[in-house]
């Protein structure tokens, strides 16, 4: 299998707190990748280098979503960024709230047909057919079709989860990173989450980075996981290897020394 | 656009060019005022393309109405004292600094574009009446007259000419037809661009600018179409006043100008497609009433009063009349932010709720 994302000695200073300190990291293409750690272990810091919304002090992160010989993001706009097949969701989710399911949907859809800008002032909004079938077909896609004409404002948060997983699919990226895809939520949120990640993983092979905290969601997702701690990947592997890793649970049950 | 829409166009347009005919029974029916309604009411419009749909708030639209208005005196003292070429060439001259000026308050959004917008539209404002002396005349003001080259048609008017459309004179009931058909139009457009695809992406800036960057959309292009679209509303707006009555002054362009648009957009609704309108014909008509009235009229209106509890009456009322009209708007502005922040518009919308829920506890009763 290739690789869609590879990092090497990556370095990040913060006022001469070291936040990532020689990271290396390859992400496979097809893999669900989970990035573990205890708070404070450089996780936020580690995927906003992946992005290139952080530039690292030194050291390089290649995408090879478009180009074989790969790219690096450093310095990119958000905008450009997602073009490239990269989409992204957020700790809370963020949607339009003020606008209807439906209407979220439209927008990624036609981002992905148009551009970053198209200025397309006159035609009505319903008026482009396969814009409407497609933002219909994703939202029944995580089974949130009957709501459509409810503003997302009024959504649960479980909902928005979907709803924004949605509006990310809806762009067909080659990668998607999840940061805490189910922080703050109750369990059933928890597990619907969950399974409709599970669904979407089989439906489509979209390589996804999931920044988490909840070891439940992590073991029920992931195909590969790293552990971070102290700004330093101190462990790799599958799922169930790193269950029973001395290195992690010490990291985890409060013997890291930091 | 559904059929919804365009049946709204089309009773817009109906009532606008019926004003003439019903207007004076609430005692507005003459055509100064109703120049005002229409030329306004596309000002205010135009302003909430930019603040009603992207949520970006401009201090300084007046900038734009005043470039509108030289542009269109300088159409007419070079060109003609036809309309249409002024009109066209004040729009475009308008998006032209509008271009310039919002690339640069773009770069900031909240309180910081307001002020860059603030601040652009003073200097304007300085420049009209100190170094641009030569194109704006200054404290006098741009006005018309009789050795004005006018390329095109200088032979065929004698004196001091006015403005006209193909032979058409445009003062009184014409210039008020002239500015409603501009007016139904810019509505139309607006009506168009809010159920476009354009439109949504404006409405998805004001909701979520992050979201919008992390689904690949650049939110500043978007942002500096709604700009110059409003800035150009703002400039044929300006060529409409001098259209009316040819007489461009940079007092057009102060910081108050900029606020009257702010306050009628809020008065009548934010982000709605009739509010800003509704709200510049209240402040425009309310000015009108409240500016006429002067110490006389209160005194006879207070007349059943004793003599010494009337005078206390009329001096207090007298600093909401008159030149004071102003201290009203802004009673008006505070009951209205407070209690109805959507503006009338909400205003008719909660009374239509009212009205439906009665109405189906009625039939409810009914059924029983």
């Amino acid at each position: 299998m290739s690789s869609i994302l590879t990092v090497e000695g990556v370095n990040k200073n913060f006022s001469g707190l070291k936040a990532l300190d020689d990271v290396n990291l390859v992400v496979e293409e097809g893999s669900v990748h989970a990035i573990i750690g205890p708070n404070g272990a450089g996780k936020s810091t580690f995927l906003n280098c992946l992005v290139g919304r952080l530039v690292p002090d030194t050291g390089t992160v290649l995408y090879y979503g478009n180009k074989p010989e790969g790219e690096t993001l450093f310095g990119l706009p958000p905008h450009a960024i997602n073009q490239k097949g990269i989409s992204r969701v957020f700790q809370t989710p963020e949607v339009f709230e003020d606008l209807t399911l439906f209407e979220n949907a439209m927008i990624p859809v036609m981002a992905h047909l148009d551009g970053s800008y198209r200025f397309n002032s006159w035609g009505g909004v319903l008026s482009r057919g396969e814009i409407a079938d497609a933002a219909e077909h994703i939202l029944s896609d995580v089974g949130l079709l009957e709501k459509r004409n409810m503003h997302s404002g009024s959504l649960s948060r479980g909902d928005k989860r979907r709803l924004e997983l949605a509006m990310c699919l809806a762009q067909d990226p080659k990668l998607l990173l999840l940061d805490e895809p189910t922080a703050g939520m109750a369990r059933a949120d928890t597990n619907n989450t969950i399974d409709l990640l599970k669904k979407i993983g089989e439906e489509r092979k979209i390589t996804k980075v999931i920044i988490e905290h909840d070891m439940h969601v992590v073991f029920s997702l992931a195909t590969k996981v790293s552990v971070l701690a102290r700004g330093h990947i101190i462990a790799e592997g599958a799922p169930q290897e790193m269950k029973g890793d001395a290195r992690v649970q010490e990291a985890y049950l409060g013997g890291a020394h930091l | 656009m559904n059929m919804k829409d365009n049946i709204l166009v089309l009773i817009f347009g109906a009532v606008i060019l019926t004003m003439p005919l019903w207007a004076g029974i609430v005692g507005a029916g003459y055509p100064d005022l109703l120049q005002k309604f229409a030329i306004f009411g596309l000002f205010a419009i135009g302003f909430n393309i930019l603040f009603g749909f992207t949520g970006y708030l401009s201090f300084g639209h007046a900038a734009f109405l005043g470039i509108g208005s030289y542009t269109a005196m300088w159409s007419f003292k070079l060109l003609t004292m036809n309309a249409i070429p002024a009109v066209l060439f004040a729009t475009a001259v308008s998006g032209l600094f509008a271009l310039a000026i919002g690339f640069v308050a773009l770069r900031r959004s909240g309180i910081y574009f307001s002020i860059l917008t603030l601040a652009f539209a003073q200097m304007c404002y300085n420049m009209a009446y100190s170094v641009l002396t030569p194109i704006t005349n200054g404290e006098t003001g741009l006005t018309l007259t009789a050795t004005d080259p006018r390329i095109l048609d200088a032979a065929t008017t004698e004196g001091l000419p006015s403005t006209e459309l193909f032979g058409m004179g445009l003062s009184g009931y014409n210039g008020f037809y002239f500015c409603a058909i501009i007016l139904i139009i810019g509505f139309y457009i607006s009506v168009r661009l809010y159920r476009s695809s354009f439109g949504l992406m404006l409405l998805a800036v004001k909701s979520n600018q992050n979201r919008m960057k992390y689904t690949g959309l650049n939110t500043k292009p978007y942002l500096l179409s709604a700009f110059v679209i409003s800035g150009m509303y703002a400039g044929l707006a300006g060529a409409l006043m001098v259209v009316i009555d040819p007489l461009a002054g940079a007092e057009r362009m102060q910081w108050t100008a900029s606020g009257e648009v702010v306050l009628m957009t809020i008065l009548g609704g934010v982000g709605t497609l009739l509010g800003p309108f509704i709200g510049a014909i209240v402040i425009k008509y309310f000015e009108n009433i409240f500016s006429a009235f002067n110490d006389a009229v209160l005194n006879q209106v207070f007349g059943f009063l004793p003599d010494f509890i009337q005078g206390i009456w009329v001096s207090f009322a007298s600093l909401f009349v008159g030149k004071g009209w102003h201290l009203t708007l802004g009673v008006l502005f505070m009951l209205i932010v407070i209690f109805l922040p959507g503006g009338a518009m909400e205003g008719f919308r909660r009374i239509a709720a009212k009205f439906k829920k009665e109405k189906e506890a009625h039939s409810a009763g009914g059924a029983e």
